[in-house]
């Protein structure tokens, strides 16, 4: 059906409004304009790379010759790749302990679990930091001792980096056990009863219909730890050493002395990186998933 | 005989309320019985208990001679559609079906073939391969049954099976459930709160009220001799009078009733002080005149008001001592012109359709 030209808006059709999508343009340019101007500037033939001065890929290759930006990107992805598998085991053991079990003081149990969540970053890195140095003082007293063996197995790589790691699945797994909690708070019991009516043990109930019911939110809380862990820079300020550079950490010491073209080609693979994970993670969500039988 | 499952004194408390009050009976092979009652009233739990998703309760529930004491749900020999119908909504129609079959190890060359026959007895052969979203519910219903009678449990137990269903799809599965039930000739046990459903289906009907089971009898004992106001309150629609004991007739008991004065009605037990008569809104006459039968109970009454279905009419008449009696009349040539509010009409019936009811 035709529609005259100057039709008057329905009361919920505000996407015609002129006012309401110039607010959603100037939203989402101060969102993206940075962003886009990042990747742009990673193509810039330019060493300052403060005006435009023309195309080239060549800074990519400058920032994969420069080894320590390097190591400092393989140390922050195997970072976050570790925390992700522990968080999001950690996590999703939390949201099912407090979802199928009674017991006292459950409900400060789950506000306890959520604290990482609040607590302002900064805090939770100093007290990292204090228990690392203390628990290293510890070690240091057996250096020549029976757990010898221990110090020199942490620092191999990637355990070197096990430090920032526990820091990290530390403040992250909250996050998987809020999300998978949220899920689980739709199922519907009786599938759980269905299941064990018609013959099937405990694991078995849990592995065939709890476990693909948790699956979106074990994804999607999953791919939130590995962001989280991925630009961390507070927590990981304070726990990594001088071997231990993670690549946020390096780009802060790097763009003291200017942001170079190098600096913005190794930001953008990792943005493509996150945009490649979270693409592949909606994708494996996109399953049909009712939570009614 | 001995029956398929046998109910001994069960108790099931809750925190400050008892949900199951000792009960017993005896459900026997190949019946289909029904829990009726409102909600709240222990029929769900009891159920529950039978399958072994309830624990922690007082008494015995044997199955076939076994007692279940300590069997969890996962070893019990039956099996159960729940109210959600609880699909697995991650597979499809027949994995679904073949769930119960896979977790118990059964060989995968039996598997196959069960299924496929399970899905043609629920008429959902052709639907296999779908997903629980893209079912009705009706759909849905049947792949819950054909999933439960694959396992080919001694007793099928369901939970309001048909409440989500609307009223025509409800009417039509009532009679598929009762013609499975006599093909496949297994006891079903079914919970509802819906007395048409109950009646409609069941070979015997157990009422329940507070956790207690009030009457267990055939639908037609039930609906024409209820032991309780409850039952008779419960099970249709029912007129009940205040009424004294005042004497023992030859041929039953002689009181004094409200609007109704001193009448004689069959009584087969004792009873004395105050009863209740009870008489069913269609064993009532209503009449334009004052009734020549001297047997027949008679009462005049105005007609306070009145509801039209088309096929029959519900009266609703005032009498003296504000005796309010419900009257179902057949919309034929017999009451042309008699619906009318504030018109005086006469109300008869035998004595013989009056029940005595004393709790």
């Amino acid at each position: 059906m035709a529609k005259p030209r100057n039709a008057l808006r329905g009361p919920l059709d505000y996407g015609k409004s002129p006012l309401l999508i110039g607010f959603g343009i100037v939203v989402f340019v101060l969102l993206y304009a940075p962003i886009i101007q990042l990747i742009a500037f990673s193509f810039n033939d330019s060493k300052r790379n403060i005006v435009w001065q023309g195309f080239t890929t060549k800074y990519y290759r400058v920032a994969w010759e420069n080894a320590a930006l390097v190591e400092a990107f393989t140390n922050s992805i195997a970072i976050a790749i570790m925390c992700t598998i522990f968080a999001t085991i950690i996590g999703t053991a939390t949201a099912l302990w407090l979802w199928r079990f009674r017991f006292p003081f459950k409900a400060a149990a789950e506000g306890v679990m959520a604290l990482p969540i609040v607590i302002p970053e900064i805090c939770m890195g100093i007290a990292v930091l204090v228990m690392y140095s203390r628990v290293g003082g510890w070690m240091r007293t057996f250096e020549s001792g029976p757990i010898h063996w221990w110090n020199e197995l942490f620092s191999i790589w990637p355990l070197n980096l096990a430090a920032i790691t526990a820091a990290h699945i530390a403040f992250s797994f909250p996050f998987v056990a809020v999300v998978v909690r949220a899920r689980l708070a739709g199922f519907n019991r009786e599938l759980e009863e269905a299941s064990k009516d018609l013959g099937a043990s405990e694991w078995q109930t849990f592995v065939n219909v709890v476990l693909p019911y948790m699956k979106p939110g074990i994804i999607a809380g999953a791919l939130l730890a590995f962001t989280l862990s991925l630009d961390d820079f507070v927590i990981t300020f304070f726990t990594a050493g001088p071997e231990t550079n993670t690549f946020p950490v390096k780009v802060y010491s790097l763009v003291r002395r200017g942001v170079s073209p190098d600096i913005n080609a190794a930001s953008t693979v990792l943005i493509v990186i996150t945009l490649v994970a979270t693409v592949i993670a909606m994708r494996l969500q996109q399953q049909p998933d009712k939570s009614k039988g | 005989m001995q029956p398929i499952i046998s109910i001994q004194n069960v108790t099931k408390r809750y925190p400050g309320v008892i949900a199951v009050d000792n009960v017993s009976f005896d459900i026997m092979p190949n019946e289909f019985f029904a829990l009726l009652g409102p909600s709240g009233c222990g029929k769900t739990t009891l159920l529950r208990m039978i399958a072994g998703l309830e624990t922690g309760g007082e008494g015995g529930i044997l199955l076939d001679g076994q007692n279940m004491a300590g069997v969890p749900a996962n070893q019990r020999p039956v099996n159960m559609v729940f109210q959600s119908y609880a699909v697995f909504p991650h597979m499809t129609v027949r994995d679904n079906v073949a769930y119960g079959l896979k977790v118990t190890g059964t060989p995968s060359a039996e598997i196959g073939p069960r299924v496929e026959d399970a899905l043609e007895m629920v008429q959902m052969g052709a639907m296999a391969d779908r997903k629980p979203d893209q079912l009705s519910g009706g759909q849905r219903q049947r792949v819950a049954l054909a999933r439960a009678l694959v396992k080919r449990p001694k007793v099928l137990l369901l939970d309001e099976p048909l409440s989500a269903l609307d009223a025509k799809l409800r009417e039509h599965m009532q009679l598929e459930l009762a013609r499975l039930q006599q093909a496949i000739g297994i006891t079903f046990i079914i919970v509802t709160h819906d007395q048409d459903e109950a009646l409609s289906m069941a070979d015997r009907i157990a009422v329940m009220e507070k956790g207690q089971v009030r009457q267990i009898a055939g639908p037609e004992e039930l609906y024409e001799k209820p032991k309780s106001r409850f039952v008779a309150d419960f099970i249709g629609k029912i007129n009940l009078i205040e009424a004294e004991v005042s004497g023992a007739a030859k041929t039953g008991l002689t009181c004094t009733a409200k609007g109704l004065g001193k009448v004689t009605v069959p009584h087969d037990g004792a009873a004395s002080g105050k009863v209740f008569l009870a008489v069913r809104p269609e064993k009532l006459d209503l009449l334009a005149k004052a009734p020549t039968s001297k047997t027949n109970i008679s009462v005049k009454g105005e007609i306070r008001d009145f509801a039209y279905y088309g096929d029959v009419s519900n009266v609703f008449v005032t009498c003296a001592d504000g005796l309010e009696l419900a009257v179902n009349v057949q919309n034929d040539r017999a009451v042309d012109g008699l619906l009318e509010k504030g018109r005086t009409v006469w109300l008869s019936w035998h004595p013989e359709d009056t029940l005595v009811l004393t709790q």
